[in-house]
């Protein structure tokens, strides 16, 4: 219903804005990151400048990119999925379970804790296309059921003692002194910006998360997209839940559950960078590093645990306004 | 051509709004450049021009929006009133406004929207809902509106919620503590409204002014504003074109005045040969439609129409799958599809596309670039080697945006950046890059500007041309007449009556229409 002389008034400020408005735009949150980098290496040149703790950062939290690389997904076909760190968890849980207590081999185990992903995925799709529900409720239920499912399986204890071999592959091992899990994260986020950018199908989630209606009537099957979409965020979610436990050597049923907020926070805060305005899977990736170069710098500075809660909500708050500055010119939908 | 002055002699009342000299100008180019406007008190003053031609920035200013430039100036009732107005301020000065898209809370009951001005501001404690609801009722009475006032809103058809939207701008115009009777100030409420269902509008119109109330009505439509206006000012390019008497100026002035050049007299239906049997629909049934049966030639253009609730506009969507079908069978081409099964998807695989009414929602993804939006439907013809060719897409919306005579021709644009008739055309460029074998119309332009009409109509002409069969629900006659070759009239899902070749004017399909409803049209089979 074209508004249309809005169009000749305002015009949609993007071609009308400058070149380095839009570079800015673009590349802001690589350059506050260095400047962060910058920063902390100013104010704590001996322990937080160094290769070591420059090379943890980027390899331990390789889980945290893949769940949010899982979630940006669902998010371009403007679905959430609030089970994502359940799913991880859950799938942690049952590499341990049936590694350790079971004596399952590692190779087994991984592909049954991935098979949970994507049959919590499906479970989600499709309760969510058949009885038309909103998304949120349905993965907060489904998540929070499957958290319980993991409490039981668990017995509400951490399982130590998973299969040197995923260790080693995940963590132990390293390449350019990074541990291996750093370049799987980078290698995914190379896989995703294909899907999303490249292919048919990244354009059909785009167009199902833009214009749900628009995209029936052009022959899209909004369904089955929005299904595949929940199917892959479950299966990258299990994916986390592996690398998680490769990288302690262990699962445990809670702490899983405190990578969700990080997540959603780099996913939004990623949609303001690199191809501002869409979710997009190398906005993402800075987005996390960003955001525990913080943590990790604050820490530094001595401050305690608190400061974690505060910097991840506070960041998520902050990086959906972004957001929304940055898409605010138009309406905005998630 | 008169672009003479309102008469105000000094007998004269002292008009209820007077604009002079209002320029606005947006980073450098005048979107409005040394406007007047003279409304008359108890007058229904027309404001038309193509899109951009500066009518939204008009109303706009008026609604505190937008600054105007230096040296406009405003008097209301003869007191001159600073500019620019505060947003909000127009309630002061007894303006109200009813926007396209109403403002109503569909989820919410009649009662309630009407409230929502006075509760938005006051400071109401304890609310008599039963008192309410007496005097809306009292209120839809004095104007002869029979609307339940504890009805939801999403309930009530699209000319109620209308009527209601004006209804309740009446009433806060009458709260404002200003001069004068007030000024109603509609902003294009028509263009997604039934034709028919128009005149109830514009009978509350006129009960309104009757009380001695202004109103200025913004609209594409000449013939509307010919019907209730009784003078009109047609902006264009951001100047005052003309200012016409509408009981007195023929159709051809304000055309001319919109358009700027002369459009060749409504264009006579083109000679459409009949093809060979091309499209063959039987015992389509569902939706508001019952056993609907046509059979249709390669190139013909077909329009169906009836009044609002006879089930003419369910008829595209059933052939397309976007509402499901009871029974039915489609054959084309030697191939029988059963129509029941059809979706959307199946049926573009078909060679059948929709070009739906509600561009906003179901037509384009206001907020992607016109590129994504124009290769939407042939993704896999894009994706080569691996890689979707983004140049390639790029230079075909291109190449589709040069043959369909889109403004601004930048395919990179966000598709909410173009007017609705671009927008249309854009609609047209996507579904006919295919070469479709059957084109569903749902009112192909509704708020579509004149010009961008005519190559609207001149592509839905090429397509047919081509082979392919249209079949336009529109409840336009005016479109139906230029377009169709053949018209078949609706009643009660049925088709009652079907006009052809030199039969078909605008007239003779509005008489149809009206009669059909009267029972008087005998059943005529369609094929």
């Amino acid at each position: 219903m074209s508004q249309p002389l809005d169009a000749a008034a305002a015009p949609g400020g993007r071609p009308r804005q400058g070149r380095l408005v839009l570079r800015l735009e673009q590349f802001g949150l690589i350059i506050v990151w260095l400047l962060l980098i910058a920063l902390f290496g100013a104010l704590r040149p001996s322990t937080f400048l160094t290769w070591p703790n420059l090379s943890t950062i980027l390899g331990s939290q390789a889980v945290l990119v893949v769940i949010t690389l899982g979630l940006i997904i669902p998010l371009t076909a403007n679905d959430f999925d609030l089970s994502i760190a359940f799913i991880m968890t859950l799938s942690s849980m049952t590499v341990a379970v049936l590694n350790v207590n079971l004596g399952v081999g590692i190779g087994w185990a991984i592909l049954a804790a991935l098979a949970v992903g994507v049959v919590v995925g499906l479970i989600n799709g499709l309760l969510i296309t058949i009885f038309r529900i909103h998304s949120l409720i349905i993965t907060l239920g489904v998540g929070t059921f499957i958290h319980g499912l993991t409490l039981w399986i668990s017995d509400s204890m951490t399982i130590s003692g998973v299969s040197p071999i995923l260790m080693n592959a995940v963590i132990v091992n390293r390449l350019f002194g990074i541990p291996l899990e750093f370049y799987y994260a980078i290698a995914l986020a190379c896989l995703i910006s294909y899907l999303l950018d490249y292919t048919a199908l990244g354009r059909r989630i785009l167009f199902v998360g833009r214009g749900r209606d628009v995209a029936r009537l052009s022959g899209i099957n909004t369904d089955r997209v929005r299904v595949a979409c929940l199917v892959v965020s479950g299966f990258l979610g299990a994916l986390a839940g592996v690398l998680y436990a490769g990288t302690q050597g262990a699962a445990d049923p809670v702490s899983g559950v405190s990578y969700q907020l990080p997540a959603f926070a780099a996913a939004f805060l990623g949609s303001t960078s690199i191809v501002p305005g869409r979710f997009n899977p190398w906005g993402s990736t800075v987005a996390v590093y960003f955001l525990v170069t913080g943590i990790t710098g604050l820490v530094f500075l001595g401050f305690s645990s608190f400061i974690q809660e505060m910097w991840y909500g506070g960041a998520l708050v902050v990086a959906v306004t972004l957001s929304q500055l940055v898409r605010g010119r138009q309406e905005q939908q998630f | 051509m008169t672009s003479g002055r309102a008469a105000s002699g000094p007998d004269a009342a002292p008009l209820a709004l007077h604009l002079a000299d209002l320029s606005k100008t947006f980073g450098g180019q005048k979107a409005l450049d040394q406007v007047a406007l003279e409304v008359r008190q108890g007058e229904v003053h027309g404001l038309l021009g193509q899109n951009g031609s500066g009518k939204s920035t008009l109303i706009k200013v008026l609604a505190g929006f937008h600054p105007p430039d230096p040296g406009s100036r405003l008097h209301i009732c003869g007191t001159e009133v600073p500019l620019p107005l505060a947003p909000g301020a127009f309630r002061h000065y007894r303006m109200s406004f009813v926007h396209q898209h109403l403002g109503l809370i569909p989820s919410l009951t009649v009662v309630e929207n009407l409230l929502i001005g006075r509760l938005a501001g006051g400071h109401a404690w304890a609310i008599n809902w039963a008192a309410e609801r007496r005097l809306a009722r009292a209120r839809f009475e004095r104007y002869g509106i029979d609307i339940d006032p504890g009805a939801a809103v999403s309930t009530l058809p699209p000319v109620q919620r209308a009527l209601l939207a004006i209804v309740r701008a009446a009433g806060e115009m009458s709260d404002g503590s200003g001069e004068g009777n007030g000024l109603l100030i509609l902003d294009e409420p028509t263009p997604f409204l039934p034709k028919q269902d128009v005149q109830q509008l514009f009978r509350l119109m006129r009960s309104i002014v009757a009380t001695g109330a202004s109103a200025i009505f913004v609209s594409h439509d000449v013939d509307e504003v010919m019907d209730i206006t009784d003078r009109a000012t047609i902006l264009r390019d951001g100047r005052v074109a003309a200012l016409l008497d509408s009981k007195t100026a023929s159709r051809q002035d304000f055309v001319e005045a919109i358009v700027g050049r002369r459009l060749a007299a409504s264009v006579p239906p083109a000679p459409q040969p009949r093809g060979p049997e091309h499209v063959s629909i039987r015992g389509l049934t569902g939706g508001g439609v019952r056993d609907f049966t046509l059979v249709a030639g390669a190139c013909e253009i077909i329009g169906l129409t009836g009044l609002i609730g006879s089930g003419y506009d369910d008829v595209c969507h059933l052939l397309y799958g976007s509402r499901r079908a009871e029974s039915g069978t489609l054959a084309m081409g030697g191939r029988r599809i059963a129509l029941p099964a059809v979706t959307p998807r199946s049926a573009i695989a078909e060679g059948i596309v929709l070009i739906p009414g509600d561009r906003a929602n179901s037509g384009v993804i206001g907020m992607l670039p016109v590129s994504d939006n124009v290769t939407m439907p042939v993704l896999g013809s894009v994706f080569r080697a691996w890689m979707l060719d983004r140049g390639g897409m790029v230079s075909r919306a291109r190449d589709i945006g040069k043959t369909f005579e889109v403004r601004p021709a930048d395919p990179t644009l966000p598709m909410s950046a173009l007017s609705g008739g671009n927008q249309q055309k854009v609609v047209l460029g996507k579904w006919f890059q295919q070469k479709p074998r059957l084109i569903l119309l749902d009112e192909p332009t509704q708020g579509v500007d004149i010009g961008a009409r005519q190559t609207v109509f001149h592509h839905i002409r090429a397509a047919a041309a081509e082979g392919a069969v249209v079949l336009c629900a529109s409840s336009d006659y005016e479109q139906l007449a230029a377009l169709c070759a053949r018209v078949l009239i609706f009643s009660a899902g049925e088709v009652v009556a079907s006009l052809e070749g030199a039969e078909i004017s605008k007239e003779a399909i509005a008489e149809a229409c009206l009669g059909s409803a009267e029972g008087k049209m005998a059943y005529v089979p369609a094929a």
